[in-house]
């Protein structure tokens, strides 16, 4: 047993009792009730309360701070500035360019600059306004093309290529050729505007400095083991001496998944003043704390054959970066990586620059870097299709990358339902007869894509498992799971609980999870890069299949059988063909639980109680536990870049998706969404589905609605769930979650992921949708009326032939 | 979460004892309705009352009543949800029903009042902000500062009337009751409005709104109110039109009425709405003729501004089409104009 062994795809004892069923999520109950623990609920004696002093400017050099005032204040225990936190971090090894509070200049309107700890919020706010900080503001960048043609000052200073985060120049095969001899090509520019999480729980960190020495932080994070290093980095702390615990957490989405300024400030707070320290951040405060979705400025050139076969891609990108680098290195490979399925390119080529701006950093949301390109290309496909009059569906069948196969750039693929996934959507949709076929303003569209399903990329390079899981089983009965898993509300405890008793032959109750806590659980890398199901379901059954044989050999041994002949079933054991005859629990007592029959108990057969079971391998074997871990296989292209986007396995999704265009108010309605989405193994189909509608409404939200953005000034334009609009249940489409299960054989019993995926389409696939229903292409997000608008009266006077002014919904 | 400042709260059982207090607290003094207004303008530092006066105790500003001569009472408690529901309000005045029916979304109608949404504080992009971010931007002309950031070099304020039900009101020709220290008075809504987004109402400190009073309406009375706004929920209008059509024998308009809101600082009428409407006929070409000109006419005379957040061409575009639409909901017995 190891961290790369395969596990196969079939159920451990014959059957699945748990895994393919709707069960209720671990913390399902607790969550609706209100029982649930969150960070913001922790309160322990003595705390401090902390506040954010932040710049109102967007670029500027910190002259002097002056917190003289401010400590005089009644109330007021400690002020903390960037000279206390000098540190730099990064959640990225080769980019450690944050500090927790500015040291020597601010590069956002909303940076923090100094931090302080009172009795209570209201006495550390009005410390905040004594704090006097003596600016001398510099030009503010605001647009990425700008960052990218001068940079004196420069962003971040002493760098060799000025305001670029990155840039990624990557080419396989010979593009210029392939496109040259070509049959048709088709040309353009698309926009991605920039959107954020809006997580509704907003960032939270306690702090807690113990007597012994041991710092303590509790943090709404999904990446307690990167906060744990960062911690020890910033704070000049032993990691052995800090304890990172995640509580329940309410919505992630990539917004909480790099270490932020307000877990070092609480623990520097109480390291300071020897009582625990809480900071909850405002709204505002998460607006300005972003790491969402980067604008992308893309130019797209697809080439095909005129029976549409795809000869090669050719793609320059512009990313705004905001101030920092965040995951940006990854964003920029991202971009270019993750479009190499699930159609076959012939070439490809892509240039991706990322730039830094005065604005709050990007970082990854769901679907990190793939999605912008994403809706750039099947726009273009389907523009392809549309020029050769082959129908979007079709095309896209005439290109299948297939399973079992390698990329262009190199990732290997293995399973791949995407074939399947079309085929659902158009049965679905009856796309048939009603694709180019409905009244005028109203119409389908259909878009595909491929997503990473775990990374092969540790962000800290080094040799040792990505995920590791330990087991605890009592003679109680009880297995305790202990993992250092993130659950985000994407379920992974639950999954964690369903897989042991799948594995070990429990009832549910059975098992329970601990996660999360750097004192109690071996390492996982965090909620990131859809990674948790994969590579935990992994090593949750590794663990399981090192301590299973055990206790099956002490039972069997007990009854002088052979093993063979043990079975664990909810929770019970019993022993399978033809035993001898005799009263059940002749042996050791058969009481089984209330509520729970033994199977085939009446017929005589020998049986006890896990916990009997257990207490036999216990006596036999001393104190029984187990460890377990996964670790991805070599995977990737051999070329500087060649592991970035490289997986164990990926997922596929189509969409179907029906609009109607209201054509005097240029307003899209969103009808229906079907998706069909290739998650391996549906382990628990509602969960499953669950996050097929929330990624597919979170796409239509990023298509329609949300923007996020500065104003003229830099300041942020509407720092509020009242300004920055996520829909309502009113606003929400009817969404058909139709789950393809294509078993991985690599995935645990077969699963791939299914949190991110299922987003990318639905964007590109409301464009094509009012191209069938309008005749307007819109490349520019977000789609808004007035763009629609615009784009129609283009077609109107294209159509009456005279010339169509530039516009934002670019219409050809 | 924003905090709120600190404030005495103060909750008088009485109409005269409310009065009283607000006369002993004068301007240091806010009056609290349902609160969905004035709280996160709190949060916002827009607001820093020393004593914050809740009528919720106030049982004299509840209800919804008819005198003897067909006026509908509208205590200025009366819950929006209420509003939106009452049979008479639906009745009488549907373009009111229909507007309430549309404020905010389901918790907040059921916590706001009609008489808050009457007296709702003007809105700006650049002054519903946090108190961090308005010293960032260096405040506004409306609080703290002395610059328009909507209007280049603009000396008056142009923050947007943005209540729903104040347009449907102008409509019906409502009239609001108010008591102070100086006694009881009257004033017709339509002359209640000052063209500045500062302070758009004619409120004296310590006033309090008691009811609405809307006039009985002829047997055929139709109103309709039309709202454009990205959400189908919660956000405040990007435009409003409340219309009224009063009909007559042979379907012919008697009397007409078209007031458009969430563009400036007060509602605005279009003045030739009532003569282009009268005497034409529902549903003859006459009447399309009609609103379509008046879809012209209002988008000839209103003009939007940056000071609501969203795309100011495209509310302008919106005119035409919601005043059309408002109109023909009208006609037809039915609305509100909204897209969910």
């Amino acid at each position: 047993m190891a961290s790369r062994d395969i596990h196969g795809i079939d159920a451990p004892w014959g059957a699945f009792r748990h895994v393919g069923r709707d069960l209720r999520k671990v913390d399902g109950l607790a969550k609706a009730t209100g029982a649930a623990m969150y960070t913001d609920d922790i309160a322990l004696p003595g705390m401090l309360h902390a506040k954010t002093l932040r710049s109102p400017h967007a670029h500027a050099r910190i002259r002097s701070i002056d917190a003289a005032d401010a400590l005089r204040l009644a109330g007021v225990h400690a002020v903390i500035t960037g000279e206390h936190l000098p540190v730099t971090y990064g959640i990225l090894p080769w980019t450690q360019d944050e500090t927790a509070l500015a040291v020597g200049k601010v590069r956002f309107v909303g940076e923090p600059v100094a931090a302080v700890a009172a009795v209570d919020e209201d006495a550390a706010n009005a410390a905040l306004k004594l704090i006097r900080v003596e600016y001398e503001p510099l030009h503010a960048y605001l647009d990425p093309f700008e960052s990218l043609a001068r940079h004196d000052p420069p962003i971040h200073e002493g760098r060799k290529d000025g305001n670029v985060s990155k840039h990624v120049h990557l080419a396989f095969g010979d593009v210029d050729a392939a496109l040259a001899e070509a049959d048709v090509v088709i040309e353009d520019d698309y926009v991605f505007h920039g959107t954020t999480h809006a997580a509704i729980e907003p960032h939270c960190a306690v702090g807690h400095y113990g007597a012994d020495g041991v710092l303590t932080v509790w943090s709404s994070t999904q990446i307690t083991h990167y906060v744990h290093r960062a911690l020890a980095r910033v704070l000049d702390v032993p990691a052995h001496r800090i304890r990172v615990i995640q509580p329940c957490l309410g919505g992630a989405f990539g917004g909480k998944s790099d270490p932020f300024s307000l877990e070092f400030v609480v623990a520097k707070l109480a390291m300071t003043t020897g009582r625990p320290v809480k900071m909850l951040y405002t709204r505002e405060e998460v607006f300005y704390t972003h790491r969402g979705r980067h604008p992308m400025h893309m130019r797209y050139r697809t080439g095909a054959t005129r029976e549409g076969r795809l000869v090669g891609v050719d793609a320059t990108i512009v990313i705004d970066g905001g101030a920092y680098s965040s995951y940006g290195l990854v964003t920029t490979y991202y971009a270019g990586q993750l479009l190499t399925g699930p159609y076959a390119f012939a070439t490809y080529r892509f240039d991706s620059t990322r730039a830094f701006t005065n604005k709050p950093p990007c970082g990854p949301k769901r679907g990190h870097g793939s999605v912008q390109p994403r809706f750039a290309f099947e726009v273009q496909l389907d523009e392809l299709a549309s020029t050769l009059e082959i129908d979007p569906i079709e095309i896209r069948r005439r290109n299948l990358l297939g399973e079992h196969t390698t990329t262009v750039n190199g990732q290997r693929i293995t399973s791949n339902g995407f074939a399947r996934c079309l085929d659902v959507v158009e049965h679905a949709s009856n796309w048939k007869t009603r694709h180019g076929q409905l009244p005028f303003g109203r119409g389908m569209g259909v878009a595909g894509s491929m997503y990473i399903s775990g990374t092969n990329y540790p962000i800290y390079p080094n040799p040792m498992p990505q995920a590791a899981v330990q087991l605890k089983i009592d003679r109680s009965g009880l297995v305790t799971v202990f993992t250092g898993a993130n659950d985000i509300g994407q379920g992974s405890n639950s999954i964690a609980q369903y897989l042991v008793a799948e594995e070990l032959g429990l009832a549910l109750d059975q098992v329970r999870v601990v996660s999360a806590d750097t004192d109690l659980c071996p390492v996982d890398l965090g909620a990131y890069s859809s990674r948790e199901t994969f590579m935990v379901g992994n090593a949750l059954i590794d663990a399981c299949r090192k301590v299973r044989p055990l206790v099956v050999r002490a039972v069997a041994d007990h009854w002088q059988v052979d093993p063979s002949r043990v079975r664990f079933v909810d929770g019970v054991v019993v022993e399978l063909d033809d035993p001898p005859l005799q009263p059940a629990g002749v042996a050791v007592g058969g009481e089984a639980r209330p509520g729970a029959s033994p199977p085939d108990a009446a017929a005589g057969r020998r049986w006890m109680t896990a916990a009997e079971a257990f207490q036999l391998a216990e006596a036999r074997f001393d104190t029984l536990g187990a460890t377990g871990a996964y670790n991805t296989p070599t995977l990737g292209g051999d070329y500087r870049g060649g592991t970035i986007g490289a997986a164990p396995a990926y997922s596929f999704t189509a969409h179907v998706v029906e609009v109607s265009v209201d054509v005097e108010t240029g307003r899209i309605t969103c009808e229906k969404v079907w998706i069909a989405h290739d998650c391996g193994r549906a382990l628990n189909p509602m969960l499953v589905a669950g996050q097929m509608e929330g990624s597919a409404y979170m796409g239509v939200a990023e298509a329609l609605m949300e923007a996020h953005g500065v104003n003229r000034f830099g300041l942020h334009a509407g720092p509020s769930l009242l300004d920055y609009r996520i829909p309502t249940t009113v606003d929400t489409p009817e969404l058909a979650a139709l789950i393809v299960e294509s078993l991985d054989p690599e995935g645990p019993y077969g699963a791939k992921e299914a949190g991110e995926g299922p987003l990318h389409p639905a964007i590109p696939a409301i464009s094509n949708a009012v191209f069938d229903a309008v005749g307007i292409r819109l490349k520019h997000l977000p789609f808004t009326p007035g763009k629609v608008l615009a784009a129609l009266r283009a077609r109107k006077d294209a159509a009456a032939g005279t010339p169509a002014p530039a516009l934002a919904g670019g219409a050809r | 979460m924003l905090r709120l400042p600190r404030f005495e709260l103060r909750q008088p059982t009485s109409l005269g004892e409310a009065v009283t207090l607000l006369r002993e607290e004068g301007a240091g003094a806010m009056v609290m309705a349902g609160g969905t207004d004035l709280l996160p303008n709190m949060k916002h530092e827009l607001f820093t009352p020393r004593v914050v006066v809740s009528l919720g105790r106030v049982p004299e500003l509840r209800g919804i009543t008819r005198d003897p001569d067909g006026t509908l009472v509208v205590g200025a408690m009366a819950r929006i949800a209420e509003i939106a529901s009452s049979e008479s309000v639906r009745k009488q005045a549907p373009a009111l029903a229909q507007a309430a029916g549309l404020v905010a979304g389901p918790q907040l109608r059921r916590a706001g009042t009609i008489g808050g949404n009457v007296l709702l504080d003007t809105r700006c992009q650049y002054y519903n902000q946090s108190y961090f971010w308005r010293s960032a931007l260096g405040f506004c002309l409306k609080k703290d500062g002395v610059v328009c950031h909507v209007v280049a070099g603009g000396s008056r304020c142009v923050a947007a009337a943005s209540a729903d039900c104040a347009p449907a009101l102008m409509t019906l020709g409502a009239v609001l009751e108010i008591v102070g220290a100086n006694g009881h008075r009257t004033v017709a809504i339509d002359e209640f409005w000052l063209g500045d987004g500062i302070v758009n109402r004619r409120l004296a400190v310590g006033e309090i709104l008691v009811a609405i009073r809307i006039p009985p309406t002829p047997p055929g009375h139709r109103g309709a109110y039309g709202k454009l706004r990205e959400r189908g929920s919660i956000d405040f209008p990007l435009l409003g039109v409340a219309c009224r059509l009063d009909v007559g024998d042979g379907d012919r308009v008697e009397h007409g009425d078209l007031v458009l809101t969430a563009l400036a600082a007060r509602p605005k009428r279009i003045p030739q709405a009532a003569s282009r409407l009268v005497s034409t006929r529902l549903g003859t070409e006459e009447f399309r003729a009609a609103i379509d000109e008046l879809g012209a006419l209002a988008h000839r005379q209103c003009h939007t501004l940056a000071n609501v957040p969203g795309d100011q061409e495209w509310r302008r575009e919106m005119i035409p089409v919601y005043v059309r639409r408002t109109l023909q909901a009208a006609a037809a017995g039915n609305g509100p104009v909204h897209h969910v």
